[in-house]
């Protein structure tokens, strides 16, 4: 039931937003998030953005890519 | 301190997608026999109790009635097995499911000549988008919108779980996407009152056995703290925006919860100033208490004080595609999960 899943913000107008994943598009609303850009990742639940995801994220995601890649050249 | 492995230790999680996750991930036959994972009341649909859906399936025989839902409702049964939304469906009542409370909305804009009711259920991370949608119709001059509530806090059940004389949970693995809402301050009481360690969790698979490696380092130094697990996504003040909407439309009332009966301040209820949205109000909505009782257990499911597969209708009379009570009905009930990914 509360489950949110991560998708990212296409357009925006107003407090509607379209957002994607994986070229799947839908329509939600993101009247509870400060300052939404296009580009940002989302949680969304039950047509709800509820929180921003921090970019961080995704960095911490590609450093362990670099660490893989690292290691790969190591062994 | 450290911890005495001759002992059970319960780590309960009190969210259906988490129950979800550890019954699809198989944790719970990875970890040593002293690590017990339980489901408590975090089904909203599963802690909703037969009068209130009673309620629900009465409504769908209004004239001109469009009952909007999310598909989590639609084949929990009453007081009466086998009587639920989709089979009122069936018998041509208009019962639509809906991915979110502005479809609800939506629904109303297009039938001016209908009263639309969407159940409102749901904990604290759905509470928002159900004020929201009070909001847009109040906005757009909808007057045949309303919601019927059956929103529950989280907070008042972990009260209720913790006082009761059997309580035997060691620590708690927190719901990530309630935090988002409250944030970790909404959920110091359990460290800070409850004095249990209290982990606030993802849902992936990591993220669940992360918490569970939080909870027992806490519990062999004798600690009882929150840490929150989920820090990508949960912020320590949680979502101020959407608690302000979900404050201006709504207001905790006493609700009734199945298994732990009526508690007070545990629902959240329509403010008296937005009446008109209000279904309890516009419809007389009121609550009997089922006559027949089955000998359906999913009261001591919720309190995590029964294994789903330790009730005696589990699997036998109680089965996904004809359950007795709503833990086997919901995706995400601990019955269901149990029954899906049971072993053989």
């Amino acid at each position: 039931m509360c489950l949110a899943v991560p998708l990212r913000i296409k357009s925006l107008n107003g407090t509607d937003a379209i957002v994607e994943r994986d070229g799947v598009s839908r329509s939600v609303k993101v009247n509870f998030i400060r300052d939404p850009r296009v580009g940002d990742y989302v949680m969304v639940h039950a047509g709800f953005a509820i929180e921003k995801m921090k970019p961080e994220q995704a960095e911490e995601d590609l450093e362990a890519f670099r660490e893989l890649e690292e290691v790969l050249k190591t062994i | 301190m450290g911890l005495d492995k001759s002992k059970t230790y319960h780590l309960m999680e009190v969210c259906g997608t988490h129950t979800m996750a550890i019954a699809r991930s198989g944790i719970k036959n990875l970890l040593p026999s002293y690590i017990r994972l339980i489901s408590g009341p975090g089904c909203p649909v599963c802690v909703t109790p037969p009068e209130v859906i009673d309620a629900a399936l009465e409504l769908t025989e209004k004239p001109g009635m469009i009952l909007a839902t999310y598909g989590d409702m639609i084949r929990v049964p009453g007081s009466v097995k086998g009587d639920n939304l989709a089979k009122r469906s069936a018998m041509g009542a208009d019962v639509r499911i809906v991915y979110s409370a502005m479809d609800a909305v939506e629904i109303a804009k297009q039938h001016p000549d209908r009263e639309v009711v969407f159940l409102g259920v749901g904990f604290e991370t759905s509470a928002p988008g159900t004020a929201t949608s009070i909001e847009a119709a109040m906005e757009q001059n909808i007057t045949n919108y309303s919601v019927f509530s059956m929103l529950k806090m989280l907070e008042p059940s972990i009260r209720a779980l913790a006082a009761d004389p059997d309580f035997n949970v060691q620590g708690f693995i927190c719901p990530g996407h309630v935090a988002v809402i409250l944030g970790e301050e909404g959920l110091r009481f359990f460290s800070e009152d409850l004095h249990i360690p209290a982990v606030i969790a993802g849902f992936d698979t990591d993220d669940i056995v992360n918490a569970v490696r939080m909870l027992m380092l806490q519990i062999a130094k004798g600690e009882a703290r929150l840490e929150n697990e989920y820090a990508d996504v949960v912020r320590p003040e949680g979502n101020p925006m959407a608690r302000q909407i979900m404050d201006r439309y709504l207001e905790p009332r006493k609700d009734i919860w199945r298994g732990l009966g009526s508690i007070d301040l545990s629902g959240y209820g329509i403010r008296p100033e937005y009446a008109a949205f209000d279904a309890e109000k516009k419809f007389g909505i009121t609550f009997r208490e089922p006559t027949v009782r089955s000998g359906c257990r999913c009261g001591d499911v919720v309190k995590g004080k029964l294994d789903p597969v330790e009730c005696p209708l589990f699997g036998t009379v109680c089965l996904p595609e004809d359950p007795e009570g709503p833990c086997m009905v919901s995706a995400e009930g601990a019955c269901a999960a149990a029954y899906k990914y049971r072993s053989f």
